[in-house]
């Protein structure tokens, strides 16, 4: 039994181990996208990409505004 | 006597169907009602303060833009018989999956932040203490998710949704008068003309309307339904009725306050029921009651939205059917999630207006991914086969999408920048 498990019991001890193992696993599960993409799929994806960036840095400008004491 | 027994022939086939559609009811009528939450109340509210009854006809349109979105999660639920976080982890791999798992966790949790600040505001008209309210409120709401069967949770909720209704004795009672009703509010018209104030207010009327959320939401709650394929014409017709019951709602709402605060500027809809227990105490009571409801049966339903989510792509047991020793971390982050949310509304100071303003922007990050994963998923022959989207499925949702992806980010982007568009 780990120092983990003998603080918080086996269940939540184990949970806390390995968070960073769990990603790692649901990243190598789905690591191959099971649909094939379309180019119009394709298109929209990267629409959404830019998007976000675009977001991004929106958020990131007024953040800086904010703490510059802008608008 | 031939018409008396096709008369009790009607009758039964009548009966029979409602029987079976109140068995599959649910998760449409409680995704609809629950939009209706504590920030969608305030919307209204706003909205009929400031305009009158000028903008329902724009409400009434809203109805079948929810209903044509939600519709489509019902499909994707029964087919795929997953959730939508874990089909856009498994359509589109971890990069997409990890963003929309995070941003929608982010979004719901302050989404929970508002619904209490809704409900603490509510019962405040009633003396009862902010403190008082969360714990109460977090224990309900435990105490129905731990019945350990989806039925329950989905049949107690229901009732919740029906209380919901409270704002149309609360319309009657301030007396409007109908053919204003009708006349302004059925008849497009853009009061005042097309200027930024009126602009502001229909795109936030959007952005309560389809919230990313519900998408999740209606998916998950489709698969822990275990509805099949076969199931999907009641689950279209249950998003249709809560489609309808939610206008009838929103529309209500506008009744009271565009009938007694027109021309008022209302910020919270706290405020509005401050100002209506001056002079319509009646009307204040029922208004309070149901801003407690929407922002219980939001904060319960959106909880759930993130434990769902986050069980599908852990791989946790995710059900309302397991109980807490099976499903144990599905309701911890189910628990945790109301916990916080409702621990900040209690803190001194805490910055809850910014919080308000910081969810209508973060949604906006995450809606437009939702809608278009939503929308390439349904178009995936191998995933969906017979059930994928038609032509007019495609020219309706494509149609919608473009144009909530354009008015919500432009209120995103307003509510960030409030003096851009003048």
């Amino acid at each position: 039994m780990t120092t983990l498990e003998a603080i918080f019991g086996e269940r939540i001890g184990s949970a806390l181990r390995g968070p960073a193992g769990k990603i790692a696993q649901i990243n190598r599960k789905y690591a191959k996208p099971t649909i094939r993409l379309s180019q119009g799929a394709k298109l929209a994806l990267l629409f959404l990409e830019l998007y976000l960036f675009f977001l991004v840095i929106l958020l990131a400008y007024k953040f800086y505004t904010v703490v510059s004491g802008g608008a | 006597m031939d018409l008396l027994s096709k008369f009790y022939f009607n009758y039964r086939k009548f009966i029979k169907t409602l029987q079976i559609y109140l068995l599959l009811a649910g998760p449409g009528l409680i995704v609809m009602i629950a939009d209706n939450d504590a920030g969608g109340i305030t919307t209204y509210a706003a909205t009929g303060a400031k305009f009158g009854y000028s903008l329902i006809w724009f409400l009434v349109l809203l109805g079948p833009v929810a209903y044509f979105v939600q519709e489509m999660t019902v499909r994707l639920g029964a087919v795929t018989k997953h959730g939508h976080a874990e089909a856009i982890f498994s359509g589109f791999g971890p990069f997409w999956g990890w963003f929309s798992l995070l941003d929608l966790t982010i979004v719901n949790w302050l989404t929970i932040v508002t619904e209490f600040i809704g409900m603490t505001a509510a019962m405040s008209i009633f003396g009862i203490p902010p403190a008082v309210t969360v714990v109460i409120v977090i224990l309900v709401m435990f105490g129905i998710v731990l019945s350990g069967r989806y039925w329950t949770w989905e049949k107690i909720t229901m009732a919740f949704c029906l209380v919901n209704l409270i704002y149309i004795p609360a319309a009657v009672l301030v007396h409007p008068s109908i053919s204003d009703v009708l006349r302004t509010g059925l008849i497009p018209t853009f009061p005042g003309g097309l200027h930024s104030d009126l602009f502001f207010f229909m795109m936030a009327n959007i952005g309560t309307t389809i919230a990313p959320w519900m998408i999740f939401f209606q998916q998950s709650a489709v698969v822990d339904k275990n509805m099949k394929e076969k199931d999907i014409p009641w689950g279209k017709f249950d998003t249709v009725v809560g489609a309808l019951f939610t206008i009838i709602v929103a529309v209500f709402v506008i009744i009271v306050t565009g009938t007694l605060l027109y021309g008022m500027d209302i910020e919270s809809a706290a405020q509005a029921i401050h100002v209506i227990m001056g002079t319509h105490q009646y009307v204040g009571t029922l208004v309070a009651i149901g801003l407690f409801d929407a922002g219980f049966l939001g904060a319960i339903c959106i909880a759930l939205t993130s434990s769902w989510a986050f069980g599908e792509v852990f791989g946790w047991a995710h059900s309302l059917n397991y109980k807490v020793k099976e499903a144990f971390w599905f309701y911890v982050f189910f628990f945790a999630g109301l916990v916080t949310a409702g621990g900040v509304v209690l803190i001194p100071g805490a910055p809850l207006v910014l919080i308000t303003l910081f969810v209508q922007v973060v949604a906006v990050t995450l809606l437009p991914a939702a809608l278009v994963f939503l929308i390439i998923l349904l178009n995936n022959e191998d995933i969906m086969g017979k059930y994928k989207n038609t032509l007019f499925d495609n020219i309706a949702n494509i149609s919608i999408v473009v144009c909530i992806i354009v008015l919500s980010s432009l209120y995103g982007i307003s509510t960030l920048f409030p003096n851009l568009f003048g």
